[in-house]
């Protein structure tokens, strides 16, 4: 079973900062995990400790239901691609792919058989003469890709694969590492910072902050039920709008919110909020794709001015505010908007999200 | 002449001399020229000075007017074997040195490449005997090899009973003199090598340990490549440097026993200040020049790909 399995796992380095604080995460056979968060907050280290490149402080990782904690890297049998792709410089791509296979013992034959085929896959097959030195970037991480994947690992580890290519090749390398993934059914991780790569390329995501793991769920959970507010605001683009309010009471169905200009609100939200005594100060959150631009004031509608217009190709973003709070809004580019205006809008039914004080989200 | 008539009239013009000569124009050209008058008289002028007497027949003992003989003296200098005698000598010496450099060298860097408890003390007194004078080596190593109260010589006294003198012999010289430069250059490729092993990524070391290589494949192509360069840098360097060596084997064995030692730095001092034949070490001198600007180019066609390696 090629499977990792992360428990109550805690790094402490010696100079006594504290990067991972007792996470658990377990990746099945077959799945991909991304570990995503913003830099700094545990991500590679997590990943670097499962690699047995670090020391576990803490705590207790196996890999195919097997302890490692005390395993060198070597002896983990774990293929990892780096975020500056570590290529061997001296050698040759062919070289640099058959590389981790001579500790495999195999004939020269079987070798380069399999680098022909990981070569074919990775479209790599014009550049095996060549030194990484002469290689563009997309072609060097497709190497370190390849490189990993060569090998029959227990699972694999990517670091950062994509960070460090420019926009259009990363969407192109995003598709084709999901296909090859896909073909291998290991444990997988890989650890970004760009959600976007993360939600493409993830069965599940594990959102880690300040060294721990805020959430772990599905790239569809992590954005249609975010567990907090920092997974809320950090997850999806533009940013969800924020409103701190408080909460009135239910009216059949329906939670009551007080907004910072005294402006009462009737909206749909989920059963549990009920279970909230009335005065809590809440935080509302709504996507500003779920704001709904009206023609004319509606009731439990909010009216706000347009501050800046940021057109976005299909979409048109829109900052909004009234002096008491601020929004964003997108809408379609058809929608005329201009600086200055007055726009009347609601709450899409059924995605406001309610964060209780304690930050976590208020849901059944 | 106009010109300094030109001057003159300048001159007057600027009410003195001396105002003239520090006007603003002139201030650059005067601060250096101290500096070019020293060059001008201490290197450049000898050099080309000698470099005429090569061709001439001149003792600097002798009140002779010199005559031209052209390139009379170059053809007895190449022609002579004794000079290949003594280059032979040399050879023997720059390469055993250099390859005892190499090896102590490249063993000491890789020690220091780690981290360990007083590595920066012990760094800085590896590193001592490469600042210290050329001629205080050379009086260190004299007592050191002394016969009567030398530790060398003590030290073998205590297994077998007699006094030892390693510069002695043809081939205890050679090894007495070797090891005083070897043990003085180490730490100089040391440096070098040190250089190359900090520079590798510390991430191709984790790819490596990932891919589970074994330490001397790793060594060949992680390690290796990286310090290649620099240790070609390291021969040429150590090569061009002994090639000159003087000082040391001057004190230690003066060239002897015999010639032993007398490598062709120490020949060509004897022909000029010692035999008097000041034409003929001339010509010497610029065949041994001839020879270090040859390592000289290959050195600097090493540094440049160096250069371009870590871009």
């Amino acid at each position: 079973m090629a499977t990792i399995d992360i428990k109550d796992v805690t790094k402490v380095y010696p100079n006594g900062f504290k990067a991972v604080e007792r996470i658990n995460l377990s990746v099945g056979q077959g799945e991909v995990m991304c570990l995503l968060g913003p830099s700094g907050c545990g991500k590679t280290t997590t990943l670097r400790m499962v690699a047995g490149l670090e020391d576990i402080t803490e705590g207790e990782c196996q890999i195919g239901g097997r302890r490692v904690n005390d395993l060198l890297a070597r002896e983990r049998n774990v293929a990892m691609a780096f975020q500056f792709y570590a290529l061997y410089p001296s050698l040759t791509v062919a070289e640099n792919l058959k590389f981790p296979l001579h500790a495999e013992g195999r004939s020269h034959t079987e070798m380069d058989a399999k680098v022909r085929q990981v070569a074919k896959t990775l479209q790599l097959e014009s550049v095996l003469g060549r030194k990484p030195a002469q290689l563009s970037e997309g072609e060097k991480q497709r190497v370190a890709v390849g490189r990993s994947i060569i090998r029959d690992p227990e699972c694999f580890l990517f670091d950062e694969p994509l960070s460090r290519l420019d926009v259009t090749l990363r969407e192109q390398m995003r598709g084709e590492i999901k296909e090859v993934l896909s073909g291998l059914s290991k444990a997988t991780v890989i650890v970004t910072h760009d959600q976007l790569e993360a939600l493409t390329m993830a069965d599940r995501i594990a959102v880690m902050r300040a060294g721990i793991i805020e959430q772990v769920a599905t790239p569809h959970d992590i954005f249609a039920k975010p567990a907090n507010l920092f997974v809320a605001g950090f997850i999806g683009t533009p940013q969800m709008n924020l409103i701190p309010a408080s909460f009135t009471g239910m009216d059949g169905g329906h939670g009551g919110f007080a907004l910072p200009g005294g402006q009462k609100i009737l909206v749909q939200v989920d059963p549990a909020v009920s279970r909230l005594a009335p005065g809590t100060e809440i935080t509302l959150g709504i996507r500003p794709r779920n704001l709904e631009i009206m023609p004319e004031p509606v009731p439990d509608g909010l009216t706000l001015q347009v501050d800046i217009v940021e057109p976005m190709g299909a979409e048109t973003l829109a900052h909004l505010s009234d002096g008491a709070q601020s929004m964003r809004v997108v809408c379609d580019w058809r929608v005329p908007i201009d600086e200055g205006d007055r726009l009347h809008v609601r709450f899409q039914p059924g995605y406001v999200h309610v964060f209780g004080p304690d930050e976590q989200a208020v849901r059944s | 002449m106009a010109s300094s008539a030109v001057v003159a009239h300048e001159i007057r013009s600027e009410g003195g001399f001396l105002p003239w000569l520090l006007a603003p124009q002139r201030r650059g050209p005067l601060l250096v020229a101290p500096a070019l008058i020293v060059l001008f008289l201490m290197n450049i002028f000898p050099l080309l000075w000698s470099f005429g007497l090569s061709f001439y027949n001149y003792s600097a003992k002798k009140r002779d007017v010199p005559d031209f003989v052209g390139l009379r003296f170059f053809e007895r200098v190449v022609t002579d074997p004794v000079v290949w005698e003594r280059f032979k000598t040399t050879a023997i010496i720059v390469s055993s040195s250099v390859l005892m450099q190499l090896v102590v060298g490249f063993l000491l860097a890789l020690l220091f490449a780690k981290q360990f408890p007083l590595r920066r003390i012990l760094l800085m007194l590896v590193l001592t005997p490469m600042m210290l004078s050329l001629v205080a080596v050379g009086v260190f190593f004299k007592l050191f090899y002394e016969p009567t109260f030398g530790l060398v010589s003590q030290a073998v006294a205590m297994f077998t009973g007699d006094r030892y003198a390693l510069l002695g012999s043809p081939t205890g010289a050679i090894i007495g003199v070797v090891i005083a430069d070897a043990w003085m250059w180490s730490p100089f490729v040391m440096l070098l090598v040190l250089a190359g092993l900090v520079s590798v990524p510390k991430y191709l070391y984790e790819a490596a340990e990932i891919d589970r290589t074994s330490p001397w494949r790793r060594f060949q192509t992680i390690t290796f490549p990286y310090i290649k360069s620099l240790l070609l840098l390291a021969v040429l360097f150590r090569t061009i440097e002994t090639f000159k060596l003087f000082d040391v084997v001057y004190i230690l064995t003066e060239g002897g026993p015999g010639t032993a030692t007398e490598t062709i730095g120490v020949y060509v001092y004897r022909l000029a200040f010692q035999y008097f034949r000041t034409s003929q070490s001339a010509a010497l001198a610029y065949i041994i020049l001839f020879v270090v600007i040859v390592l000289t180019s290959l050195y600097l066609y090493a540094v440049n790909r160096r250069a371009q390696e870590v871009d």
